[in-house]
């Protein structure tokens, strides 16, 4: 017999407070996608290696899969769903993800969209090459990263600007 | 799902160590990216764990009054890279916790279990061991200092006593005042990789930048543990700053390792890169410390 | 006019939404899963296998071996189905194998309520085996006394032979003075890597039928095999695809899902899931096939051929899949490419005890194109003539036309490709500064030419079908079988639809997920055919729906159906311009008449009988680093000739994917197996190595558009085109940078260590090197001159 054990937690999803009881062997991933329907929230590999699980855990980005679900509790979680406003208005990252032609499949899309979230609130500006560094926990075999590096840089450099800071 | 039997969650040292004592069997767990995916392997299925997550208490870097360097075992790559005290004072370590895996493998793995893991491509342990680190564990009878190369026993084997856990890394102000240092991680793409070899040179050179007072360098993948090569280090003590120490030291370096075949990489090749990283590093070393070349 | 303009995508907003729905997002919460036990030697007979002990652990439903399934071997490969038995795939392998054949083969499954349940009854499965002696090189398994692999079909391992002859070899290569460079060209095992995994789930409804929800490229193909595997009549089986995350040519055949389907019959048609695992994916999915070729060239010495030769042996793996149609579609490039009077040539696809070869983009043209544009530059560096000049002058002529497929080059395609790519990169100056280098670190740049052929026609039939629906708005559902993969058809499809009718690319819903019930047959996504073949039958439909619209604008506007036209969703009249009315009125009009309402509908099928060339360049600008045998690309152009451009933005996010896949071919992958065991070694994303973004250098791209006359949209080819030509560009720039021709991919780091090593130029690393000279690798090419 497996002795079940499970674990109350309550965290942050999105920018609202929930609580769930989890089964302790679960990761965080699954339990996204199996609690809260979070499909932007997928699974290439498993172990850490692809990104596309890739969500913001108190504004850092984390591979979801290879994170337990327990760990969750108390934190500040965020997924690609935490985007769109409840006008369903998507934000400026997403637009030019679409702008730039910067989707394919769309499998590695979420996970790529959180990390560039994540270094756009940075309010830093990034080259090229370390925006490449930046994402460089995130696969991708469909787009050949170009376009994603451009959203990405279009999307720093509209806020940048917004911020009264000159593009490069 | 993970197929782990029981986890025991602690809030503090205290209650690792009782759960260290009480579950003997239990392994540790603390950012889980080398625990995780061993159970997920198979390797480790049916596993009970000691989860270290919530300790905020080991996690942070910090200077103590002695000038010791105090990083807590729970503190992330990114973590020890974004330091101030790192970037100060041993910036190579730093450097090398920013080459580790991607961004996001950053902030989950542990220096901690990056160095509790005991394989030879840790990216942090090369550098830790070229800067004479030394390994804090906590157990029922309290603290236990044991410098790195005696951590490391074996592959995969560390001087972990079953009612301990790592709780910190130090360093020495004498280890690190003066020194500069460059890590190299040769893999075989510029991320998500595991370091086909690792170099991590630190010098510290003569008043007028002339002479190698002293070098220190430590290989990732030349053998089972991260290996210090002395014969590098004895060509370098008191020499010039000048190509012929650095073919001499490259030379050294070459006599000490010992990496293996396998399917990885042949050790003829490993020894053929292993031997150009001594070169380079040791010469990045020596421009950081404004070294004037002979 | 919709075509030629950079719509952004009809699926962008749910994919960067995560609404986009993938196979796992539309399984059934209350699904069982399932794991497949995978043999642990790479040859032999399942004994026994004690499932015992698996059969009682907790949450396990049911474990299910190779003596269970049915006796039935059924075909993979996703070819459209051919009603001449001479003509038919291979049917090879069963849903579980007793006879396992690769290491990995699928020799079990246990069904349980949660994965861990499932993980360990697979750990307490105990097998017993009789192993046979194993062959992992298809040279060897070729020849006679290796061990069998299909015993029970053939005698031998050659799964198929096919050559080719032109004029007389044997002659010709008998003119004095002839020059001849011959050379060993090899190609390894890669894998498609998408990023999600194959995944299908599978239920029973409506009594017996089966319902499988799959991650496939080829729905309608799935159908076929899945009853096939099953014995069943086709129309049993309902295949559901909805948006996958990349495919490739890994799901151009039928995976999981017979397997998948089955199951489900097992528990009583309770939802079954088979999600695989990334290893899963690397071993027990398709490979790409590696290549072994040797070409011989006899050159004159003003640089014409003579005469050539090539032989190539293709290695198949464990099960037949796509088989030969691979390596023989890479064979005939060959003759093609640089045309020439005597030519010869041979290719033998071979099984081997490894992983299952199967389609993946490109299909054998990466493979070729790397045999024959490093065997080019093998000729130019040994004749010490231009490589730019040898290409102009000696590949495909304007006007060449091939008997067989019927394909002709129309226009100076390579020459215009050439001319962009050489002026985009900066190539002549670049080519000459890097012609004396000294130092550890150098520089050099190279080309390579790529051929293409659009479609299957006439190998197989070509074949779409469409259905469009009109709404009471004037909007229309399009609905082909033709699959949205990642490549963006359902955008182009939307344009084309869009244009044939007059209508808004707005006014175009794309029904993007196929459903074997409802959408009518396409042969799905592979080749670089849909938006060639599907425009065919788009054109055709939207002409009749077109038809119908004016037919009854006629009855509504008392004005003759020829002077009136649709644009932008109004009905027009041509001779003043007039609008009259809108589309959507005539709809709604129509639907709702009480004497002869109408739904507007559409439906056709379109049979394809013509193919079409695609050809371009890859211009790559390399760095080498010695010492550190390490090779980085820092600049690399692409330039297509693929005809009209539907939609010129995502066409450019094509090629940038297509020269990332190849940069990975070129540099950093291949998929090892333990030579003791033919255990597969590097299964995971951290040891097979993808380039990440930080081994990507900036892409460029450019096209040159010459509209093809054949398709009704001008297009041609250029979903897998891209993918084709960076590596042999990549090798030759390396060859300029140190003077090391390296025969083998990827040039990886212990690739450059052995050749450079072979070709001593560590030490000789701080002379001044003159041009490229032969012979320094014991791989290159060898050359001798006729007496
Ligand atoms: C995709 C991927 C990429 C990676 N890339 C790299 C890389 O580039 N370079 C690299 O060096 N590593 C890499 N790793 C390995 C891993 O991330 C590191 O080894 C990391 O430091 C492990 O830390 P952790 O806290 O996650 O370890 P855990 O998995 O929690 O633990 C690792 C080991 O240490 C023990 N342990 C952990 N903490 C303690 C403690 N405080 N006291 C006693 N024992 C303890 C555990 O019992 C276990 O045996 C990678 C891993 C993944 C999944
Ligand atoms: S699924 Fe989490 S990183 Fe691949
Ligand atoms: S868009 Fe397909 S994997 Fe990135």
């Amino acid at each position: 017999m497996i002795e079940k054990q499970y674990k109350q937690i309550t965290f942050t999803l999105n920018g609202k407070q929930v609580s769930t009881s989890v089964d302790v062997r679960e990761s965080l991933a699954d339990m996204l996608r199996r609690e809260f329907g979070l499909t932007s929230v997928k699974k290439g590999c498993e172990v850490g290696e692809c990104g596309a699980c890739t969500v913001l855990i108190n504004g850092d980005v984390f591979a979801s899969c290879i994170f337990l679900a327990i760990w969750a509790d108390g934190k500040d979680v965020m997924t690609v769903e935490g985007l769109v406003d409840t006008d369903g208005h998507i934000a400026d990252i997403q637009q030019a993800f679409i702008d730039e032609a910067a989707v394919q499949c769309g499998f590695c899309t979420p996970g790529f969209i959180m990390s560039a979230e994540r270094l756009l609130r940075t309010g830093k500006r990034y080259t090229r090459d370390e925006l490449r560094k930046e994402l460089s926990g995130n696969m991708c075999r469909c787009t050949g990263y170009h376009n994603i590096i451009n959203a990405v840089e279009k999307a720093m450099n509209a806020r940048l600007e917004a911020a009264g800071k000159q593009p490069v | 799902m993970y197929d782990i039997n029981h986890i025991y969650e602690a809030n503090s040292v205290e209650e690792a160590i009782q759960r260290r004592i009480e579950q003997p069997q239990a392994l540790i767990i603390s950012g889980g990216s080398d625990i995780l995916i061993g159970i997920r392997a198979g390797k480790l299925a049916g596993c009970d764990l000691i989860s270290l997550y919530m300790i905020d208490e080991l996690r942070g870097v910090s200077l103590d009054e002695d000038g010791t360097i105090r990083i807590g075992s729970l503190t992330s790559f990114a973590s020890v890279t974004k330091s101030p005290v790192i970037q100060k004072y041993v910036n190579v370590l730093g450097e090398a916790a920013d080459k580790v895996g991607g961004p996001q493998i950053r902030n989950i793995g542990t220096i901690g279990g990056n160095t509790c893991n005991g394989v030879t491509s840790a990216d942090t342990a090369s550098t830790l061991m070229a800067y004479d680190a030394i390994i804090e564990l906590t157990g029922a009878e309290g603290k236990r200092l044991v410098p790195i190369e005696k951590f490391y026993l074996g592959a995969k084997k560390t001087d972990i006593r079953a009612d301990e856990i790592q709780t910190a890394v130090l360093i020495r102000p004498e280890s690190y005042r003066g020194y500069h240092g460059y890590y190299y991680k040769y893999a075989m793409r510029s991320a998500m990789d595991i370091a086909t070899s690792g170099c991590s040179v630190n010098v510290r050179l003569s008043e007028d930048k002339k002479r190698i007072e002293d070098a220190r360098i430590c290989y990732g993948v030349a053998g089972p543990i991260p290996l210090r090569t002395r014969s590098a280090e004895q060509a370098a003590y008191g020499q010039p700053v000048s190509r012929d120490t650095v073919e001499a030291f490259a030379a050294g370096a070459l006599k000490d390792v010992n990496p293996r075949t396998s399917w990885r990489a042949t050790k003829e090749f490993r020894i053929q890169i292993q031997g150009e990283l001594a070169r380079r590093c040791l010469t990045e070393a020596i421009n950081r410390a404004g070294g004037i070349w002979a | 006019m919709e075509v030629g303009k950079s719509f952004k995508r009809v699926d962008a907003f749910d994919k960067v939404t995560g609404r986009a729905k993938y196979a796992d997002d539309l399984c059934p919460k209350n699904a069982y899963v399932s794991r497949i036990l995978h043999s642990t030697i790479a040859h032999g007979r399942v004994i026994r296998i004690d499932t015992a002990e698996a059969a009682q652990i907790d949450g396990v439903v049911k474990v299910l071996t190779c003596f269970d399934v049915p006796d039935r071997p059924f075909p993979t490969a996703g070819h459209p189905w051919n009603t001449d038995p001479g003509h038919q795939d291979v049917a090879d392998r069963k849903l579980l194998n007793e006879h396992v054949r690769y290491y990995g083969d699928d020799i079990a499954v246990v069904i349980a309520e949660d994965t861990v349940a499932a993980d360990r009854a697979i750990r307490a499965l105990t097998v017993e085996y009789e192993a046979y002696p194993f062959v992992l090189d298809p040279i060897e398994s070729a020849k006679e006394g290796a061990p069998l692999i299909h015993g029970e079909r053939q005698n031998n391992n050659i799964l198929a032979h096919s050559s080719l002859r032109i004029g007389n070899y044997a002659e010709a290569i008998k003119e004095p003075g002839l020059i001849k460079v011959e050379g060993w060209y090899h190609t390894p095992t890669v894998q498609h890597s998408h990023i999600e995994n194959h995944i299908c789930f599978a239920y029973q409804e409506q009594g017996q039928r089966v319902t499988v929800c799959s991650s496939t490229q080829i729905p309608h193909i799935v159908r076929r095999v899945t009853a096939q595997a099953l014995g069943w009549p086709w129309g049993k089986v309902r295949i559901i695809k909805p948006y996958i995350g990349g495919g490739f040519g890994n799901k151009q055949d039928a995976l999981y899902e017979p397997l998948c389907a089955w199951l489900t019959t097992q528990v009583g048609g309770h939802p079954v899931k088979l999600d695989v695992s990334r290893e899963e994916t690397f071993v027990n999915n398709r490979v790409r096939h590696a290549m072994h070729a040797h070409i011989t060239s006899w050159m004159r010495p003003d640089g014409t051929f003579a005469a050539r030769k090539l032989e190539v042996w293709s290695d198949q793996g464990a099960y037949a899949s796509h088989g030969h149609s691979v390596a023989a579609k890479g064979m005939g490039a060959f003759p093609q490419l640089y045309p020439c009077d005597n030519v010869e040539t041979d290719a033998w696809t071979v099984y081997t005890n490894k992983p299952t070869g199967g389609a993946m983009r490109g299909y054998g043209i990466p493979q070729a194109m790397f045999q024959n544009e490093s065997h080019i530059e093998d000729i130019v560096t040994a004749l010490n003539l231009d490589p730019i000049a040898f290409r102009r002058k000696n590949s495909m002529p304007v006007g060449y036309f091939d008997s067989f497929s019927k394909n002709e080059l129309y226009e100076d395609s390579f020459n215009q490709c050439l001319d962009k790519a050489i002026e985009k990169i900066d190539y002549d100056r670049k080519r000459a500064r890097y012609r004396h280098q000294t130092g550890p670190v150098r520089r050099g740049i190279g080309a390579a030419l790529f051929w293409y052929n659009t479609a299957v026609w006439p190998i197989s039939i070509e074949t779409s079908s469409c259905r469009m629906i009109m709404n009471q708005d004037g909007s229309i559902q399009l609905i082909t079988g033709e699959t949205e993969i990642g490549q963006g058809c359902d955008t182009v499809f939307a344009q084309m639809a869009a244009d044939t009718i007059g209508l808004r690319l707005e006014d175009v819903h794309v029904f993007t997920m196929q459903d074997t019930d409802v959408t009518p047959y396409g042969s799905g996504a592979y080749a670089s055919r849909q938006t060639y073949i599907g425009g065919f039958s788009i054109r055709q439909t939207g002409q009749l729906l077109k038809e119908k619209i004016l037919k009854h604008a006629h009855t509504l506007t008392r004005m003759p159906a020829d002077l009136l036209d649709i644009i932008d969703g109004t009905i027009v009249r041509k001779s003043d311009n007039r609008a009259l009315m809108t589309v959507g009125e005539l709809a709604t009009r129509t639907l709702y008449d009480m004497e002869r309402s109408e739904h507007l509908a559409a439906e056709s099928t379109y049979a394809v009988k013509s193919n079409a060339y695609s050809f371009g360049v890859t211009i790559a600008e390399v760095e080498v680093d010695i010492p550190l045998c390490q090779a980085k690309v820092l600049n690399m152009v692409n330039v297509h000739d693929c005809g009209t451009l539907i939609n010129p933005q995502l066409a450019e996010a094509q090629v940038h994917g297509g020269m990332s896949m190849a940069l990975g071919f070129g540099l950093y992958e291949e998929l090892l197996a333990d030579p003791k065991t033919g255990r597969i070694l590097n299964d995971n994303l951290l040891d097979y190595k993808l380039p990440t973004t930080m081994d990507h250098p900036d892409l460029l791209v450019d096209f040159v558009e010459n509209a093809e006359p054949t398709s009704p949209f001008g297009t041609k080819a250029l979903g897998e085109p891209p993918t084709c030509s960076p590596a042999p560009a990549i090798r030759n720039a390396i060859l300029q940078a140190t003077g090391v021709a390296i025969n083998t991919l990827p040039l990886n780091p212990h690739r450059l260590f052995e050749e450079f090593t072979k070709a001593g130029i560590f030490r000789t690393e701080q002379e001044v090197i003159s041009p490229p000279s032969p012979g320094r690798s014991a791989e290159i090419s060898r050359v001798t001159i006729n007496a």
